[in-house]
């Protein structure tokens, strides 16, 4: 418990808590070394707040007044007591393995490759990825080399009703000089083997893509991937969702009652947009797979945000066993954990914070907005609740890199 | 029938407003009540029926190449685009339906010619389902306090006020005639609600003639009275509805508002909601953005905040909130007025009625309070509906404010409410159609003139016996929550927009799955599965009450016990609550059991032949709509189903 050693006061008496929505209430308030905690002194209400000092987003000292120091606490999510977890059983959610051998329809075309065994090839992918089985590791090996980060096209969904795939990479490294990649192109042709097309869903605009090979990275051309048509769809990534989120959260809080501000707020953050864009474009990729029967490689530029959220979201509509809660935490596991979203970038901090953090993205709080629209208009579809969400914004909120070690009984 | 150019008019197609693509080839027919399009490509026969009243623009768009365009608005929010593929017929159509939609005599109304198979005398009943002064008694009324007073028996008084009125017991006819001369339109303060427990009570008037300095002794009076019937009390409120704007331009028009200086002991406040001319703009503009094809978020945040809409609903809910808190918290009457006092009142006192007291919450009881505070206290029904054609400037959608304010509070209380969104709709759509006689004409008097007891059927025995439709399967009247007050959230984000009525016919923009239905299939199973448990538990009683007779017939006593056993496991069963309403109806356990069968075989009979009713007069009223109720066969398909749905929506 090193962290205890900062705490200079651990107990303060008299302090006021005010809350929106609640009356203030007078109590003391102690610091521990992971909480916050502060207990109402009137005997009628045993009001407490638990608060985890990790899900404090941002705190603020305002002038001194007569009543003392009121100091605000913006808190990112609800805290709960710690629940008993035991720690068996709880890591093996899902993972390529698990996935492969769970289709056996699968292993015709496609094979288990441990290329990855020990992270060399690409840091941000499992050890054990799902890859077309004319393909032979050293073919992987240079293809990942051609791409960022060495995300090379990996199977990520199945549909068994066409036996069209959905693979995703991150943008291949084309460069200003139109490079290019044998082993690449390969390894997309055996993707499509015995079909006469497939799409690739890039999740920037064609500009953007354009000018991403001034940077080193581009896109698929169609001199070199002929049967591949590619589709722009431009999604809002990094810091500028980040901020669609502070003015969203801003809006929310405004006090003024004001249903014209809140309207005009509501669509000046553009959240309600992003999240119309991601289903759309899900909505596109499902289509492409299940009513034209193509595969679809999705690719934005790193391959670690956009795509594997419209990659879920795309399972989570055509699949109906995503859908259930088994299978939608499987889900999570399989499309970021272990396709490697950085957690612990991405959520850091939450919109109250004023480190304006450069890795700082909620891609993941889009993903679960996304989810909850789609329950609003399928209440019967999902074998999961609101709660969930909630719970998984907060959990990733906490400990953002530990995502599975939560999973209800 | 001498308004119908063309009867029939061959090969039209029917466009589909959200897919354009998508498109239906049919014949149009125009009948005295209804036109109908029956669509003759798909081997099924599909009829889409609209009823002329439900009509509220025809327009005719000009031709193309494929046809002539005719839109078709509707006062329930259906759009129609029919192509009439010669320009000669489509001329015909237009002026048949424009004369069809918009009668000039009450007579042209479609509540005269509506005749269902129902005989004479269960038609009469029909009018007395509700009773209004069972509603007043269920408020303790009358009582030491509050009476009713004959004073505006005939109309005299006040002709757009009701009959029957209660009025505080110190109100002397002359104080209220008095009264009613510095009232607009005679509307003296009448009561409207009363609560029992604290003996607050909501009135409502009109605005009181005052000028910059007129006053009015009886009018002083009046409040006084109704002030001193509140015992507790050493103050009230008067609250006028409207923009402060509003009533000081009233002023100068010999109206205006109650001069605080002049009443003892009255807090006056001003709440402000709208005017109809406005609300009428604001639902116009809202409706434009449930019409535009496909909208960005952006399009559609922008249109709703420039419509103003969910700002109105606001304003109207929380007037409704302030009284209700006034009542029920402070123990303070309030006496509630706008203009004329059957607008903004009328939406007022009855948003804080629901708000106030659970009966109103419940099926009949919300019946009981659109009769009371809406079509007895006169809200100008024909007018503000445009039932028959008249001054444009009239129409506004005051009523229908208020079923969304309803609306919007069974989202923020979902179990509150013992009926569902369906019956906001139903009675919306009958509200326009006028297919019963409920809401025809002005006021009582008007009503009495027509003969509409006499003549036409009622809407609320017709839902009453439909009430399953209507149920909310999620109701819990004895949750905490849902007593007493209900304390909503006016937090803008809590104001939705209620696609559920303004969209409700574009079904291709959101399929939904509807809980509602599912949860109510889910009932009527448990119910059912009850039902069998209990003959089955009856018969196993029986059996073993025969297997002990044959025991004891043969003396041997040693084998007791699983009878025993048997018997206390029955006893401990019975103490679940599920088991009681089984437990009372076979109460004697030896009954033969055919008997109990018995008892399941009406009720399955009343449902069956309730849906039977429901359907039919459904198509009669042209409300295609409401239920893609398919609940139990609707579980095992419905993985398939969403799978496509929800990519299609996307």
């Amino acid at each position: 418990m090193e962290f205890a050693e900062h705490i200079k006061t651990a107990n303060v008496e008299d302090v006021v808590l005010r809350q929106p929505l609640h009356p203030p209430s007078r109590g003391t308030l102690c610091i521990t070394g992971h909480h916050l905690l502060f207990s109402d002194r009137e005997e009628s209400s045993s009001r407490q707040v638990l608060l985890l000092l990790r899900n404090i987003d941002a705190i603020e000292k305002s002038v001194e007044n007569l009543l003392g120091y009121p100091g605000f606490f913006s808190n990112a999510g609800h805290s709960e007591r710690p629940t008993d977890l035991s720690l068996e059983d709880q890591w093996d959610l899902s993972s390529p393995e698990k996935h492969y051998s769970q289709m056996k329809e699968l292993h015709e075309r496609w094979r288990l490759s441990s290329v990855n065994r020990d992270y060399l090839v690409c840091a941000s992918y499992p050890p054990a990825v799902i890859v077309p089985h004319s393909i032979d590791d050293d073919t992987l090996k240079k293809a990942a080399k051609f791409r960022q980060g060495g995300r090379f096209p990996i199977l990520c969904y199945y549909h068994r009703k066409n036996g069209m795939v959905i693979v995703r990479s991150s943008q291949p490294l084309t460069g200003a000089n139109r490079k290019r990649c044998k082993e690449d192109e390969l390894l997309l042709q055996a993707v499509i083997d015995g079909s006469d097309k497939g799409y690739i869903i890039d999740t920037r605009s064609s500009q953007q893509a354009q000018q991403a090979r001034m940077t080193g990275g581009g896109f698929e051309s169609k001199s070199c991937y002929s049967r591949w048509k590619r589709l722009h769809r431009q999604m809002e990534r990094g810091k500028s969702l980040q901020e669609s989120l502070i003015k969203l959260v801003e809006a929310c809080g405004d006090e003024s009652h004001n249903m014209d501000r809140w309207l005009s707020k509501l669509e000046n953050s553009k959240w309600l947009s992003h999240v119309q864009t991601a289903l759309s474009t899900a909505g596109l990729l499902a289509e492409c797979v299940e009513r034209d029967g193509h595969s679809v490689l999705v690719h934005g530029s790193e391959g670690t945000d956009c795509s594997l959220l419209i990659s879920t979201l795309a399972q989570l509509i055509m699949d109906p066993h995503c859908r259930t809660m088994e299978g939608f935490l499987a889900l999570l596991e399989r499309e970021w954990v272990q396709a490697g979203h950085p957690f612990q970038h991405r959520c850091a901090h939450s919109a109250y914070s004023h480190a304006r953090l450069q890795q700082e993205s909620p891609v993941f709080l889009l993903l679960l907005d996304c989810v909850w629209q789609l329950w609003r208009q399928f209440p019967l579809a999902l074998g999961f609740s609101e709660a969930l969400l909630l719970r998984l914004a907060s959990q990733t909120r906490r400990r953002p890199n530990t995502l599975k070690r939560f999973r209800r009984k | 029938m001498e308004h119908i150019r063309l009867p029939k008019v061959e090969n039209v197609r029917l466009l589909d407003r959200v897919s354009p693509r998508r498109r239906r080839v049919g014949t149009l027919y125009l009948t005295a009540t209804h036109s109908i399009f029956v669509e003759n490509e798909s081997g099924m026969r599909n009829e889409t029926w609209v009823l002329h009243s439900l009509v509220c623009n025809v327009e005719k768009q000009a031709a193309s190449a494929s046809g002539c365009p005719l839109l078709i608005h509707c006062k329930n929010f259906q759009v129609l685009q029919f192509v009439i593929s010669r320009e000669r017929e489509c001329h015909d159509v237009h002026l048949s339906l424009q004369r069809l939609s918009q009668p000039e005599r009450y007579e042209e109304l479609y509540c005269f010619s509506y005749k269902p198979n129902i005989d004479e005398e269960e038609r009469r009943q029909e009018w007395d389902f509700l009773d209004l002064k069972a509603d007043y008694s269920r408020m303790g009324l009358p009582n030491s306090l509050w009476k009713l007073s004959p004073v505006n028996q005939h109309y005299k008084v006040s002709d757009t006020y009701p009959a029957d009125l209660f009025v505080p017991e110190s109100a002397t006819p002359p104080v209220i005639v008095g009264s009613s001369k510095f009232r607009s339109r005679g509307r003296f303060p009448a009561l409207s609600y009363y609560s029992k427990e604290n003996h607050a009570a909501i009135c409502r008037s009109s605005q009181p003639l005052s000028g910059f300095s007129a006053r009015c002794l009886e009018d002083e009076q009046m409040l006084e009275a109704i002030l001193r019937s509140n015992p507790r009390s050493d103050f009230m409120y008067v609250v006028d509805t409207r923009p402060k704007l509003n009533a000081i331009a009233n002023r100068a028009a010999g109206k205006g508002y109650e001069n605080e200086d002049n009443y003892s002991n009255i807090k006056f406040q001003f709440i402000g909601i709208e005017n109809i001319h406005v609300m009428r703009n604001s639902q116009q503009k809202m409706l434009e953005v449930c019409e535009l094809r496909s909208p960005s978020i952006s399009d559609f945040l922008e249109g709703l905040e420039s419509s103003g809409w969910l700002k109105h609903i606001k304003a109207v809910l929380d007037a409704g909130i302030f009284i209700a808190k006034a009542v029920a918290e402070e123990g303070v009457s309030v006496l509630v007025h706008c203009s004329d006092g059957w607008d903004r009142t009328a939406q007022v006192c009855s948003v804080a009625s629901v708000l106030l007291d659970p009966y109103y919450r419940s099926l009949k009881g919300f019946m009981v309070l659109i009769e009371k505070d809406w079509v007895s206290f006169g809200h100008k029904f024909s007018h503000r509906c445009n039932h028959l054609v008249g001054d444009p400037k009239e129409v506004s959608p005051v009523i229908d404010q208020f079923l969304e304010c309803v609306w919007q509070l069974m989202e923020q209380f979902p179990c509150a409410f013992e009926f569902s969104e369906r019956l906001l709709i139903t009675i919306h759509s009958h509200i326009y159609s006028c297919q019963f006689g409920n809401f025809i004409g002005n006021n009582q008097r008007e009503r009495i003139e027509l003969g509409l007891r006499e003549r036409t059927h009622s809407l609320w025995s017709y839902i009453w016996t439909n009430r399953a439709d209507y149920i909310n399967p999620l109701y819990r009247p004895n949750h905490s929550q849902t007593q007493g007050l209900l304390r909503p959230s006016t937090a803008p984000y809590c104001f939705k927009f209620w696609s559920g009525l303004y969209n409700r016919f574009d079904r291709g923009m959101h399929p939904r799955q509807s809980v509602e239905d599912y949860l109510r299939a889910i009932q009527e199973e448990t119910q059912q599965l009850e039902e069998q448990l209990t003959s089955h538990k009856e018969k196993i009683t029986q059996i073993e009450q025969e297997q002990e007779w044959n025991v004891t017939s043969k003396e041997t006593t040693f084998d007791k016990s699983p009878t025993v056993w048997a018997l206390g496991n029955d006893l401990g069963l019975a103490n679940t609550p599920q088991d009681y309403t089984g437990g009372f109806i076979t109460s004697s356990p030896c009954q033969p059991k055919a008997d109990s069968s018995l008892i399941l075989l009406p009720k399955d009979l009343n449902q069956t032949s309730d849906s039977n009713f429901s359907n039919s007069s459904d198509q009669e009223s042209g409300i295609a709509d409401v239920s893609c109720r398919s609940p139990l066969s609707e579980d095992s398909t419905r993985d398939a189903d969403s799978d496509e749905a929800a990519y299609s929506a996307a």
